[in-house]
């Protein structure tokens, strides 16, 4: 069995926009319950000795934590790679220059939509896309690399093609367009954000024509959505196999969602190293491989393709982790991906926001 | 537009080449990617460092390896032909 390959360092929950789709936990850690400067410091050395080579430092807002440049500098020391997940809100041109310095070597921002009304009604924040492009031209102009990222849903996917344009026109070198995933917050919303087919085939349609009209002037990612397919996605490249979450109270996790499923303990890197928490913890070993899995996927020929799909949708949708996605056309819990997609009004609910 | 041998290849910004310690590998990292090149692209990455010129790298390399200067020209244009079309490097 290998180490991890990638650590996402979840510095915080704490963030001053309220996005309807955030896929953090509904009860959010506070900021004593935090890991310190020292101890994310040693859980970045860990990481390092257990074979991470990409850090993604993320939240919440990352750049809520003062610590931010200093746990940088030490992660580039280290030798890992590292990127900033953020929504730039808190970006100013010190800031920036102080991560630069430290050896960040890529930004990730986070758009809300190319409609900079739109962009505020659902970050929940007003003047946010304004203070996003700001960040966009100060990073652009310290020469780092950067990739702008959209979460899309029913209520802005018809701009896609706008998006991607907009990514290339202020300088980004990458852009990603991800549907939504129904987990934390973005569960009780799903209703407000869940696509038709129709739109799903009209995304598709703008990043493949985005694709032609940018060539490889800009790398385009699509994270697509699942409930409209009938085989499920390769959550998090298989449970415990290259992906460490270290939540910002300092579970440690395999997947960002992991912490709704039942019956599981994720232990603290307050209590165990990170090395005994990945070789050997129940939970990390739980989904692990294919002796879990049920028959159907044991026997079928995309079981070290998906992996028997995402552990949390099983939980969210069938009743248990241990099932096969249901959005899988094989699965006996199908039905009720299919009744949340006949179900879906016509008209979006309105969106529930987080209160602070 | 294909390399020559007066190409300076540098590592495209937010790329770089890094050893993997824990599995004594190299790899080259890059947002969200990570690919490990076969000896032929370490080699040449080895000496990427957006001063040396392909013509250089090639002396380099013929002088170590027990091949025509001719024919490591060519795998290296090809490769780094290849690299550039990647986003790995730049011209
Ligand atoms: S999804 Fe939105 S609200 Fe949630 S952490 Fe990210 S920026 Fe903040
Ligand atoms: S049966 Fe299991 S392994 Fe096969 S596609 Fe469905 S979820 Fe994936």
């Amino acid at each position: 069995m290998n180490g991890p390959l990638s650590l996402l360092a979840e510095l915080t929950h704490r963030c001053p926009l309220r996005c309807p789709y955030c896929s953090n936990p509904v009860a959010l850690e506070r900021r004593e319950g935090e890991l310190d400067t020292a101890e994310w410091r040693d859980v970045l050395g860990q990481a390092a000795a257990l074979g991470v080579l990409h850090v993604h430092f993320s939240g919440g807002e990352p750049m809520a934590r003062p610590d931010l440049p200093e746990l940088v500098r030490h992660a580039s020391g280290l030798g890992l790679y590292t990127n900033l997940i953020t929504s730039g809100v808190l970006m100013d041109g010190m800031r920036l220059a102080a991560l630069a310095e430290a050896g960040l070597d890529h930004v990730q921002l986070s758009f809300q939509d190319v409609a900079p009304a739109e962009a505020d009604r659902i970050g929940g924040y007003r003047g946010g896309h304004a203070a996003k492009l700001r960040a966009a031209a100060l990073i652009r102009a310290a020469d780092l690399p950067l990739t702008f990222n959209f979460v899309v849903h029913r209520q802005n996917c018809a701009r896609i093609g706008a998006m991607i344009d907009f990514a290339a026109g202020e300088g980004a070198n990458r852009v990603e367009i991800a549907h939504t995933q129904y987990h934390g917050w973005a569960e009780r919303n799903r209703d407000a954000l869940l696509p038709d087919r129709v739109q799903l085939e009209a995304a598709d349609r703008a990043v493949a024509e985005a694709r032609v009209r940018h060539g490889d002037r800009l790398a385009i990612d699509y994270v697509t959505p699942d409930y409209h397919a009938d085989e499920p996605k390769p959550c998090m490249g298989g449970w415990g196999r290259r992906f460490l979450n270290v939540a910002p109270d300092g579970s440690a996790l395999p997947c960002h969602a992991a912490q709704t499923l039942p019956g599981l303990r994720f232990p603290s890197v307050r209590e165990q190293s990170l090395a005994e928490i990945w070789f050997r913890s129940e939970a990390f070993g739980r989904f692990r491989g294919v002796d879990w899995m049920p028959e159907t996927c044991r026997g079928c020929a995309r079981r070290e393709i998906d992996h028997g799909g995402c552990r949390c949708q099983a939980l969210a949708l069938a009743g248990d982790a241990a099932a096969m996605d249901p959005v899988c056309g094989r699965s006996p819990h199908r039905p009720a991906v299919d009744a949340i997609l006949a179900g879906r009004p016509v008209t979006a609910p309105d969106l529930i926001y987080r209160r602070h | 537009m294909s390399a020559a041998e007066t190409t300076v290849p540098a590592f495209v910004r937010g790329t770089r080449l890094s050893h993997d310690r824990a599995r004594d590998r190299w790899v080259v990292l890059a947002p969200e990617k990570l690919f490990v090149p076969d000896a032929t692209a370490l080699a040449v990455l080895r000496l990427v460092d957006g001063a040396r010129s392909i013509g250089a790298m090639v002396d380099d390399l013929a002088a170590r390896f027990d091949a025509p200067r001719a024919v490591i020209a060519a795998d290296v244009l090809a490769l780094v032909d290849d690299l550039i079309a990647r986003k790995v490097l730049k011209p």
